[in-house]
């Protein structure tokens, strides 16, 4: 596959222009455009499914990790009854080695408004409520600020641009809870509960705040709609790679000389990453490893590395996957048992308790790697380890037992003499 | 000590009952305005936002403790969140935790004796690329830290 000419590409979501943030400045750079013309152009956008096509068939593969396609979920919203119906943006950006959500309330936050706008006139919902981790203080008091503002300017309330559209747009803070950002236990937390998550299905469109049809999209997801309402499904789809195709925002941080957020089309290689955007290793070391996209995702060797791009297709081929496209650069020193340990310590920390395997699997994944890593562990121990995660793989109400295994098996599988050598010498080791 | 909320307290909350359908989702936004009066949000506390909500305790109760970041006890005065997960482990966060942990005299989870610091282990604060970092009193962050940027911060405050 051809390399994407990423050194030429032109930032769509945090471009390079000076206080973007400022409505004034933002619709001088045609923000709100694509907002027009979905709520005023009714030969454009004759009904509110020809806006959903053109996001399906745009293929915006959700942002939050997963990679729906976001136009394939706002199709399973049932017709309008009259009744309340919801969009829930997710801002929780959680995941270890995930800041990237932050970028866009920071540099860009009407860019997300106004997708988000597109999305609930899309599904002819009435109430927004943007989600965003307690710890996002001042992220939280800038996003108040840009929603007064589009309020404002008349693009949310009452009757937008005289579309008869009503819709309302709210911002509701965390309060430090990882599992917030799985989908259902949001709904909970924005219903004022503790983060339980629930068991789906039904999934949210059907049943989702108290009750009513509600559609869950990550604030990145959201913010790539006004530029494929402006320019087009067919030039979403020509960036990029073809199955994960659009501009990502990639955020690279560990032991590389620039770290930080990088907006770039998807599909780029992961050794160009590191080598040019991130600009190497830091200290001149050598690469040992990566893990792609946020902590749940299957770490990569070095050696794994020739010819592999971030995108799903690519990823795939050495068993890890895209997730938040948050890449975690490990050097040549790095202590790959240390880092486990940690991994497995924040999913037992985050864990809610509701199921059996969860709660008490990423509690033993954790004991059993301590003891590992201070040298008391034994090679039988890594079996036990690895037994471990198949029992908790897809047995429980969400996918945290799911993040929680995956790292564990493949930093097992992948660096298994390092994890050897930490070992005591059993009995059965040496005979 | 009784707690009571302030006039602009209770303005605030009947502000935020018009953002739902329903009084329970006030419950997170309403143990903010009382950690940020208040400092905390003790069993005492919680039950002043149970009141003022008329919601039942412990409703307030079970959302207050399964939050982190909801203070159920007294804390000193500036609170150091420490990030030490994945790429602030890699950065040296667990160096910057030990040396905040020598200089205060204390360990994660403790407060000092003139109760102007409580120190304590985080997990990700989405601010991986400017590791390592820590987030003071649930508000700013700190970012790229050495021991000289943790110096000038202890003073500082
Ligand atoms: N951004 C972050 O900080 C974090 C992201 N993640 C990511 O989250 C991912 C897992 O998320 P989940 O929501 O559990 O994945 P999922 O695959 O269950 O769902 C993805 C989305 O598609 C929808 N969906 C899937 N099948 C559907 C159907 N048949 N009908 C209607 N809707 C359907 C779901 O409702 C959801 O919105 C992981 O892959 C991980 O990368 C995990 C932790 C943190
Ligand atoms: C444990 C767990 C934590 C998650 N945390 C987040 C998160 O912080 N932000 C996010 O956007 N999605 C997160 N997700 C994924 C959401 O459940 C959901 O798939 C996503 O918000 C849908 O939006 P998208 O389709 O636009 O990506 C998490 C999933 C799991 C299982
Ligand atoms: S898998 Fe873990 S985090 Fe998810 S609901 Fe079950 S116990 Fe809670
Ligand atoms: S790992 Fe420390 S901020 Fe993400």
């Amino acid at each position: 596959m051809s390399k994407p000419d990423w050194k030429n590409f032109e930032p769509v979501l945090i471009p390079d222009i000076p206080d973007l943030d400022q409505i004034k400045n933002y619709e001088k750079n045609g923000g709100y455009s694509a907002l027009k013309s979905v709520f005023t152009d009714n030969d454009k956008w004759p009904d509110s499914k020809s806006v959903i096509n053109e996001v399906k068939e745009a293929n915006i593969r959700g942002r939050g990790g997963a990679g729906f396609n976001a136009g394939l979920k706002w199709s399973f919203m049932p017709p309008a009854d009259g009744g309340p119906r919801y969009l829930a943006c997710n801002g929780d950006e959680s995941e270890p080695g995930t800041f990237k959500d932050r970028k866009i309330f920071e540099y860009n936050p009407h860019i997300f408004i106004e997708g988000a706008l597109i999305a609930a006139y899309a599904m002819e919902i009435t109430t927004i409520y943007v989600y965003i981790r307690g710890e996002y203080k001042s992220y939280i008091d800038m996003m108040e600020e840009a929603i007064q503002d589009a309020y404002d300017a008349g693009y949310i309330g009452k009757d937008i641009l005289g579309s008869g559209r009503d819709i309302e747009f709210y911002v509701h803070s965390g309060a430090g809870a990882y599992i917030c950002g799985e989908e259902t236990s949001m709904l909970e937390s924005l219903e004022g509960k503790r983060g339980y998550p629930r068991v789906k299905p039904p999934f949210p469109a059907q049943k989702g705040l108290w009750g009513r049809p509600t559609t869950i999209n990550n604030i990145e997801t959201l913010a790539h709609v006004p530029a494929v309402i402006n320019r087009g499904a067919e030039w979403f789809k020509g960036v990029g790679a073809k199955n994960h195709p659009g501009p990502v925002l990639y955020g690279i941080s560990g032991h590389v000389n620039r770290p930080g957020v990088y907006e770039l089309p998807s599909g780029v290689p992961v050794l160009d990453l590191i080598h040019d955007v991130a600009q190497g290793i830091k200290g001149g070391k050598e690469l040992k490893a990566v893990i792609p996209g946020g902590s749940s995702t299957p770490v990569l060797r070095a050696d794994q590395l020739d010819g592999i791009t971030m995108d799903s297709d690519s990823l795939r081929t050495v068993g890890t996957m895209m997730g938040t496209a948050g890449m975690v650069v490990m050097d040549e020193d790095t202590d790959m048992v240390d880092v486990l340990w940690r991994i497995a310590h924040f999913y037992h920390h985050e864990s809610c308790g509701q199921c059996t395997p969860c709660r008490e699997g990423t509690g033993w994944l954790e004991k059993i790697l301590l003891k590992i890593k201070n040298g008391e562990g034994e090679v039988k121990d890594l079996d036990l380890l690895l037994d471990l995660t198949t029992q908790m793989e897809g047995r429980t109400i969400c996918a945290l037992a799911d993040a929680a295994a995956w790292p564990v098996r493949h930093t097992i599988n992948r660096f298994r003499d390092e994890f050897e050598a930490r070992c005591k010498k059993s009995v059965h080791a040496l005979a | 000590m009784a707690y009571e909320f302030t006039k602009e307290d209770l303005k605030e909350i009947e502000k935020l009952k018009t953002k739902y359908p329903e009084v329970t989702p006030v419950t997170l936004p309403a143990l903010w305005i009382a950690q940020n009066r208040f400092g905390h949000v003790n069993p005492e506390v919680q039950k002043l936002v149970a009141k003022t909500l008329d919601l039942p305790e412990a409703h307030v109760h079970g959302v207050a403790t399964f939050y982190t970041q909801y203070y159920k006890e007294e804390k000193g005065k500036h609170v150091l969140d420490v990030c030490t997960c994945l790429s602030c482990q890699l950065c040296g966060g667990y160096d910057i935790l030990n040396y905040l942990e020598d200089k205060l005299g204390i360990k994660k989870g403790e407060t000092t004796d003139d109760g102007m610091f409580t120190l304590n282990e985080v997990e990700c604060l989405g601010a991986c690329g400017y590791a390592p970092m820590l987030q003071v009193t649930n508000d700013k962050y700190v970012n790229h830290l050495t021991e000289e940027k943790v110096d000038n911060l202890i003073e500082s405050l």
